[in-house]
C-alpha cells in the first residue's frame, strides 16, 4: 500500500514526503536540524516545549515542527530571523525556571538544555530568575533515583515514559499554569510510590531533574581502604554500552578495555556477572522443570507460566501492580545478587577472607539494582549480597576521574574465579536473552540434545517486539523426563513494563498458554536500561544488541551448563541445583506493596 | 470510613468505569464530602485502573476539585476585573472579619472555608461570591454579613 | 467599509417565534441547503474565535463516521463574559435546537451540553429543559440525546480541543491540531464545538434566512452578537447589537462620560484608548492594527479613575493561574509578564525592560500551543503601549 506524497520546501529545499510526515522528519532527511527538547523518538508528540518551532508561509503563528504534519505545498523556514529569535526566547524562558548552577550537575556536558543554550547564545539573564520565590525540594528518597525540581524544564518526557512505557504512572503532572509541575502522587517521597526505579525517565530526562543516585564516592572510598577486599562485577549489557561514555559510536563492545580500566582503578579483583547469570540458569531451568514436573506429574496446584525474575524493576511492578501473582516469579535471586552470596561465602572461603571485609561493587546497567542490592531480604549469608551498585554512566565517569586514556587501553580478561562466562550469560543483557539461554540448558536436561536451532541461536524469541512467543516440542525425552515427552513447550518474552502489564492481564484473566515467561523491564531489555549513557534510542539499542549476540558467537562456550566454573560449584560447594545451600543463598521470596 | 468509601463506588457503579467518566466521579464524590482524600483518590484510581498519581494529577488540574478538606460551606469570591473595580477587596474584607478567618482558612467551627476564585460570570453585578453553587450578586461589607448570617441559621 | 451605527437587536432573547415552530421546519430541509445557509449567513463563532459556523458544519458533515458528536461549549470563563449564562437561563431550549439542527446536518446522535462549574445553580433549571427537549426530539423522530457535562473549574476549558480532553477524564489541556475536532474530536470521533450563542444564532437564522441575517452588520462580520458590558458604565448588562459598530458610538451609549478606556473582549482581549474610540469597529477582522476588533462578547470599560497598572496586573494574575502550564511561551511567559510589570513599578527593573517584555509578549503570540497563550499579548501590549507613564509611575 503506497502512501500518499506530500511536495513541499524546506528552506529553500524541494522535497517530497510520504503523507503524515512531521515537519521535523521532513527536514531531518534533508539533513536540516531542528532542535527539540519535549520531543523523544519513543515517546508520543507533546508539542508543549515550543523549541521546533518553523515559520511556513502564509502562517500567522510559527509551527511546532515536532507536531506538525507535512502539508502540500507548504513553504517552511526552519532559520529565519523570527524562528531565531523566537528559539531564543523560548530558551531564556526556560533558563529562568531552571536552576543554572551547571558546573555542580551530574548532567553537566550531557544536558540538552546546556547544549541549546550554547548554540543560541544565551550568554545573559534576559529574563527574571523564577526560582528565587519558589522552594524547591531535591527528593533523595529512592535508593535509586534523585528527583531535582529545580532542574525540570517540564518537558513532561518522564511523565510520557512512565505512562507510555512503562504503565506505571508513578510521575505526572500536576496542577496548572505557574503551578504545573512533575510529582508523585500528592507529593509523595520517591522511596514510598509505585515507582520501580527502571530510570527509564533518567534516560529521557533533557536535564538533571532525574538522576540515579550516585556512589561513585563510596566506592572510591572502599577502594582507598586497605583493610577492604573491593570486588567488582560488571553486567553482560554494561560492556556494549560504556564506550559511548568514552568516545565510542554506540555498539563497539569494549569488554577486555573495560576490565583492564577496572584494574587500573583499584579494584581488588574484577569479576564478571555473566558467571553468576550462568548461575541462574542453572538454577531457573531446574526450577522451571521442576514446576512442570509437580503440576504434571503430582498434579499439585503450582503456579504456572513461570516468569524470570532477574529484573528488579519488573520484580517491583509486580509487587505493586499484580501483587496476588507473586508466585509465579521464579524464586530465583538475579546475577547480582546470586553473584553477591556466592562472593560473601564461597570465594571468601577459598580467597580466606573475612566475609565483612569484602566489599562487592556491581556495574550494572541499571538504577534498579541499586534498590534492588538494598532490599532488606538480600543478606540472607549474614551479609549484604551487594554493598554498592554504580550505573554504565558512573563508571564511565568513574574511569574518566581516574585519569585514565581509555582508547588506548590494552585488553585485559577477568579475573578468576567468577570470571568465566559463556555466551548464554552475555545475552542476558538483551531482551530474549534469559529465555534463549534458559531453553538451550533446559532442553539440553530434558532430551540430552541441543536445542534444535542453526548455531544454537533461538531466532524466535529474539527481535525487538514489545512481546515474542515460541513453541518447542520436546521429543524423545531421557527417561527420567518421561512425563514431558511430545510436550509442547510454550514460552513468551516481552520488555518494557508496558508489555509486562499485558502479559499480566492475560493471566489474571486465566488465558495465558506458556509455560515459561522472560520479561524485562526496560525496552530492549538490559542494553536499554536507565543506567545506561543517554542518549539511548532505537537505533541505538540495535547496536547494542547486535554487539551482544556477536559477543555470543565469539564465547567458546555458550550454554550455561557448560561453564566449568559452575560445574566446579556445584562441585565444590551447592551440591544440587536447588539443593539446600542454594535454597538459602540463591533463592528469594517478595512484598506485597501497595499502589500509590 | 466506611461511609467515605461507599461514596467512591457508589459514584463509580453510577457513572462507569470508563475513563470519560473521570470527572463526574471526581465531582460526585467532592460534592458528597466537600473534598477528595489521598485515599478516595487512590481508592478511584483502583477502581478504574488509573494510577493514583495520575488521578491526582487530573483532580489537580481543576479549580473547584478541592484536594485538602473544607468547611461545610465553601465562599469563592470573584477577584477578576470588574468585581475587583466593585469593592471586591472590601467584600473580602468583611468576611475575613465576619468570619475571622483570612483567605484560604475553614472557620473553628467548620462550618465556612474563605476561597477565591476568577471571574464567575456575574461581572455587571460584582461584587459576585459562590457560597457553594449558590451566586450572590451586588455584594457590599454589609449584605455580605447577612448571607453569612443567614446560613449560620439554617 | 460602511459605517455601521449603534443598533439593537431583538432575536436571541425573542419570544416571538417558537423554537420548536423553527426546528420543526429545519428539520424538513436538506441538510446541504441548511450547510448553504449558514455559509451565506456569514455567522462566525460567538465564543471570540469567530471561525466560520457553517464551514465547520460542513466539515463535520463530510466526515465518514458512525459516531459523531455535538457538543455546546457553555464553560463562559472569559473576564468580562455572561452573556452565555443569562442565554442559558432565558432560552435554553434554543440552544438546545441549536444543537439539534447542528446533529441533524452532520449525523449526530449524542451531543453534550458542557456547563462551567460556576454556573451548577443552572442545573435543575437545564435538566427540565432537557426532558421537554428530549420529547420533541421523539416528536420530531430525531435520534438526538444531549447531556449535560459540568466543566471542573479551568478557564483553558473553553478552549475546544482542552474542552474535548476534560470530558474524557483527563487535564484540560489543549492538542496539538491537526487533527481538528471536527475530524477526530470527542473519543477521536467528528466533533462540532459550538459557543452557546453561536447555537441560537442557527436556529435563528433559519428563522429569518441568511440574508436577512448577513444584512446586518459589516463585511465580514455579519448579523448580531450578545454583549455582556461591565465596568465604569451605568448600563452593566447584557445587549444584543448589530456587529460593526465604532466604539465612539458604543462608549457614548454606555460610557458614564468619562471612558479612558475599553477592554473589548475579556483579559484575552485588547484595550482600545479613547483617542482610537472613532477609528475601531467591533467585528472579526484585524485586531488593534486593523479595522475592527473581535470580541466573544466582553466589553469593559474603564473611566479615568482607574489604574490601568491595576488592570494589567489583574488580568497576569488570572493568566498565570489559568494557563494549562504545558507549553514553555504561556507557563514561562505569563509568570515573566507578571512579574516584569511587577518589577518595573517598583523600580527594580528600569522601564526599558518594558521593551523586552513587550517583545516577549510578541514571540508568546506566534509560539504558543492555543488561542490562549497566543492572545495574553493582545492585552498586555495593547495597554503597555497605551498606557506606558501607567506602568512606571
Amino acid at each position: 500500500m503506497s502512501k500518499k506524497m506530500i511536495n513541499l520546501v524546506i528552506d529553500e529545499i524541494k522535497t517530497t514526503v510520504p503523507e503524515g510526515t512531521l515537519l521535523l522528519e521532513a527536514a531531518k532527511s534533508e539533513n536540516v536540524k531542528i532542535p527539540t527538547l519535549c520531543y523523544h523518538e519513543d515517546l508520543c508528540i507533546a508539542g508543549n516545549c515550543r523549541v521546533c518551532v518553523v515559520e511556513v508561509k502564509g502562517w500567522n503563528t510559527l509551527l511546532a515542527a515536532c507536531a506538525t504534519p507535512a502539508m502540500e505545498g507548504m513553504v517552511v523556514y526552519t532559520n529565519s530571523p523570527l524562528v531565531r529569535r523566537a528559539r531564543r526566547d523560548i530558551l531564556a524562558l526556560l533558563i529562568s525556571e531552571h536552576s543554572t548552577q551547571c558546573t555542580t550537575c551530574y548532567r553537566s556536558t550531557n544536558c540538552e538544555l546546556q547544549d541549546l543554550a550554547a548554540e543560541y547564545n544565551i550568554d545573559n539573564e534576559i529574563y527574571i530568575n523564577l526560582l528565587k520565590d519558589k522552594i524547591f525540594t531535591v527528593d533523595r528518597t529512592s535508593w535509586a533515583i534523585e528527583k531535582d525540581e529545580s532542574k525540570c524544564i517540564r518537558c513532561q518526557r518522564c511523565v510520557r515514559t512512565c505512562a507510555e512505557l512503562q504503565k506505571v504512572n508513578a510521575l505526572d503532572v500536576i496542577n496548572k499554569g505557574a503551578e504545573m509541575k512533575i510529582a508523585t502522587f500528592f507529593d509523595m517521597a520517591m522511596s514510598d510510590v509505585v515507582c520501580t526505579n527502571c530510570g527509564q525517565c533518567i534516560n529521557r530526562c533533557p536535564t538533571g531533574a532525574l538522576t540515579e543516585r550516585r556512589y561513585i564516592d563510596e566506592i572510591w572510598d572502599a577502594i582507598g581502604d586497605p583493610t577492604k577486599h573491593v570486588i567488582v562485577q560488571t553486567a553482560p549489557a554494561v560492556r556494549v554500552a560504556l564506550g559511548e561514555m568514552l568516545g565510542y559510536e554506540p555498539g563497539v563492545r569494549v569488554t577486555g578495555k573495560m576490565v583492564t580500566a577496572l584494574k587500573r582503578i583499584g579494584f581488588d579483583s574484577v569479576l564478571d556477572t555473566d558467571f553468576s547469570a550462568d548461575l541462574t540458569i542453572v538454577e531457573e531451568g531446574h526450577e522451571l522443570l521442576q514446576r512442570l514436573k509437580r503440576k504434571l506429574v503430582d498434579q499439585e496446584d503450582i503456579a504456572l507460566p513461570l516468569m524470570t525474575s532477574c529484573s528488579p524493576a519488573w520484580i517491583k511492578f509486580i509487587e505493586h501492580l499484580y501483587p496476588d501473582y507473586l508466585d509465579h516469579l521464579s524464586t530465583c535471586k538475579s546475577p547480582q545478587q546470586m553473584f553477591g552470596a556466592i562472593a560473601k561465602t564461597y570465594y571468601a572461603e577459598k580467597k580466606e577472607l573475612d566475609p565483612k571485609d569484602i566489599v562487592n561493587v556491581s556495574v550494572m546497567p541499571c538504577s534498579a539494582k541499586k534498590f534492588e542490592a538494598n532490599r532488606m531480604e538480600m543478606k540472607d549469608s549474614g551479609y549484604p549480597d551487594i554493598d554498592l551498585v554504580c550505573t554504565t554512566r558512573e563508571l564511565g565517569h568513574m574511569i574518566r576521574q581516574s585519569g585514565i586514556n581509555f582508547k588506548e587501553l590494552p585488553n585485559s580478561k577477568y579475573d578468576k574465579f567468577m570470571g568465566e562466562s559463556t555466551g548464554a550469560a552475555v545475552i542476558f543483557g538483551v531482551t530474549g536473552g534469559v529465555m534463549e539461554a534458559a531453553l538451550r540448558t533446559a532442553y539440553e536436561i530434558v532430551t540430552g540434545r541441543e536445542v534444535p536451532f542453526e548455531g544454537l541461536n533461538i531466532t524466535p524469541v529474539r527481535g525487538m517486539e514489545g512481546i515474542r512467543e515460541a513453541t518447542i516440542k520436546l521429543e524423545k525425552v531421557l527417561p527420567d523426563w518421561s512425563f514431558l515427552e511430545g510436550v509442547e513447550l510454550r514460552v513468551a518474552v516481552a520488555h518494557g513494563l508496558t508489555n509486562a502489564a499485558q502479559i499480566m492481564d492475560n493471566i489474571v484473566i486465566g488465558e495465558s498458554p506458556y509455560h515459561f515467561i522472560e520479561i524485562m523491564g526496560c525496552p530492549g531489555g538490559c542494553i536499554g536500561g536507565g543506567g545506561q549513557p543517554i542518549p539511548t534510542n532505537e537505533e541505538i539499542r540495535r547496536k547494542r544488541t547486535e554487539a551482544i549476540y556477536t559477543e555470543d558467537e565469539k564465547m567458546k562456550i555458550r550454554k550455561s551448563h557448560e561453564n566449568p566454573e559452575i560445574i566446579k560449584l556445584y562441585e565444590e560447594f551447592l551440591g544440587t541445583p536447588l539443593g539446600e545451600i542454594s535454597h538459602k543463598l540463591l533463592h528469594t521470596k517478595y512484598t506485597r506493596r501497595e499502589r500509590v | 470510613m466506611r461511609k467515605r468509601e461507599s461514596a467512591v463506588k457508589n459514584a463509580v457503579v453510577k457513572y462507569g468505569k470508563e475513563r470519560k467518566n473521570l470527572l463526574p466521579i471526581l465531582q460526585e464524590v467532592k460534592q458528597i464530602k466537600n473534598y477528595l482524600s489521598r485515599s478516595d483518590i487512590s481508592e478511584i484510581g483502583a477502581e478504574m485502573g488509573l494510577s493514583s498519581a495520575h488521578v491526582y494529577g487530573v483532580a489537580s488540574f481543576y479549580h473547584f476539585i478541592n484536594l485538602t478538606e473544607q468547611g461545610q460551606n465553601i465562599i469563592w469570591v470573584c477577584k477578576t476585573i470588574s468585581c475587583y473595580m466593585k469593592g471586591s477587596n472590601d467584600i473580602m474584607m468583611a468576611l475575613e472579619e465576619r468570619l475571622k478567618i483570612k483567605i484560604g482558612e475553614t472557620t473553628s467551627d467548620g462550618k465556612f472555608t474563605l476561597l477565591q476564585t476568577n471571574c464567575i460570570g456575574w461581572c455587571h453585578k460584582g461584587p459576585a461570591m459562590l457560597v457553594n453553587d449558590e451566586p450572590y450578586t451586588d455584594l457590599t461589607p454589609e449584605n455580605v454579613v447577612q448571607i453569612i448570617d443567614s446560613y449560620y441559621k439554617k | 467599509m460602511t459605517k455601521q451605527k449603534l443598533k439593537r437587536v431583538d432575536l436571541i432573547f425573542s419570544k416571538e417565534y417558537s423554537c420548536d415552530k423553527i426546528l420543526a421546519t429545519s428539520l424538513k430541509k436538506p441538510k446541504e441547503e441548511i450547510i448553504q445557509m449558514l455559509m451565506d449567513s456569514g455567522l462566525k463563532g460567538r465564543g471570540g474565535a469567530g471561525f466560520p459556523t457553517g464551514l465547520k458544519w460542513k466539515m463535520a458533515a463530510a466526515e465518514k463516521s458512525k459516531r459523531k458528536y455535538v457538543i455546546c461549549n457553555a464553560d463562559e470563563g472569559e473576564p468580562g463574559t455572561f452573556k452565555d449564562r443569562e442565554i442559558l437561563d432565558q432560552v435554553a431550549l434554543k440552544v438546545l435546537g441549536g444543537m439539534a439542527l447542528c446533529a441533524y446536518v452532520i449525523g449526530a446522535r449524542e451531543g453534550f451540553l458542557y456547563l462551567r462549574y460556576e454556573y451548577r445553580f443552572l442545573i435543575p433549571k437545564l435538566e427540565k429543559i432537557l426532558d421537554t427537549f428530549h420529547k420533541w426530539m421523539e416528536d420530531y423522530d430525531l435520534d438526538f440525546t444531549v447531556k449535560l457535562f459540568i466543566g471542573g473549574g479551568a478557564y483553558i476549558c473553553g478552549e475546544e480541543t482542552s474542552l474535548i480532553e476534560s470530558m474524557e477524564g483527563k487535564r484540560g489541556e489543549p492538542r496539538n491540531k491537526p487533527p481538528y475536532p471536527t475530524q477526530e474530536g470527542y473519543l477521536g470521533k467528528p466533533t462540532v464545538v459550538n459557543n452557546v450563542e453561536t447555537l441560537v444564532y442557527t436556529l435563528m437564522i433559519m428563522r429569518i434566512g441568511a440574508d436577512e441575517f448577513k444584512s446586518m452588520g459589516i463585511e465580514g462580520s455579519s448579523g448580531s452578537k450578545v454583549f455582556s458590558i461591565s465596568g465604569d458604565t451605568p448600563k452593566a448588562g447584557i445587549y444584543e447589537l448589530e456587529l460593526g459598530m465604532t466604539l465612539d458610538d458604543f462608549v457614548k451609549e454606555f460610557g458614564d462620560g468619562d471612558t479612558k478606556s475599553v477592554q473589548v473582549g475579556g483579559a484575552s482581549g485588547f484595550c482600545v484608548p479613547r483617542k482610537r474610540f472613532k477609528e475601531i469597529h467591533i467585528g472579526y477582522q484585524g485586531g488593534l492594527k486593523g479595522f475592527s476588533i473581535p470580541t466573544g462578547g466582553s466589553m469593559m470599560l474603564f473611566n479615568s479613575s482607574r489604574s490601568m497598572y491595576n488592570v494589567l496586573h489583574n488580568y497576569l494574575v488570572f493568566f498565570e493561574e489559568e494557563s494549562c502550564g504545558q507549553c514553555t511561551p504561556c507557563r514561562v511567559g505569563c509568570q515573566q509578564l507578571l512579574k516584569g510589570v511587577e518589577a518595573v513599578k517598583r523600580g527594580e527593573k528600569n522601564q526599558k525592560y518594558l521593551n523586552d517584555l513587550l517583545r516577549l509578549a510578541e514571540t508568546m503570540k506566534i509560539t504558543a500551543k492555543c488561542g490562549l497563550g497566543q492572545s495574553v499579548a493582545n492585552s498586555f501590549s495593547s495597554i503597555v503601549e497605551n498606557f506606558r507613564e501607567e506602568m512606571i509611575y
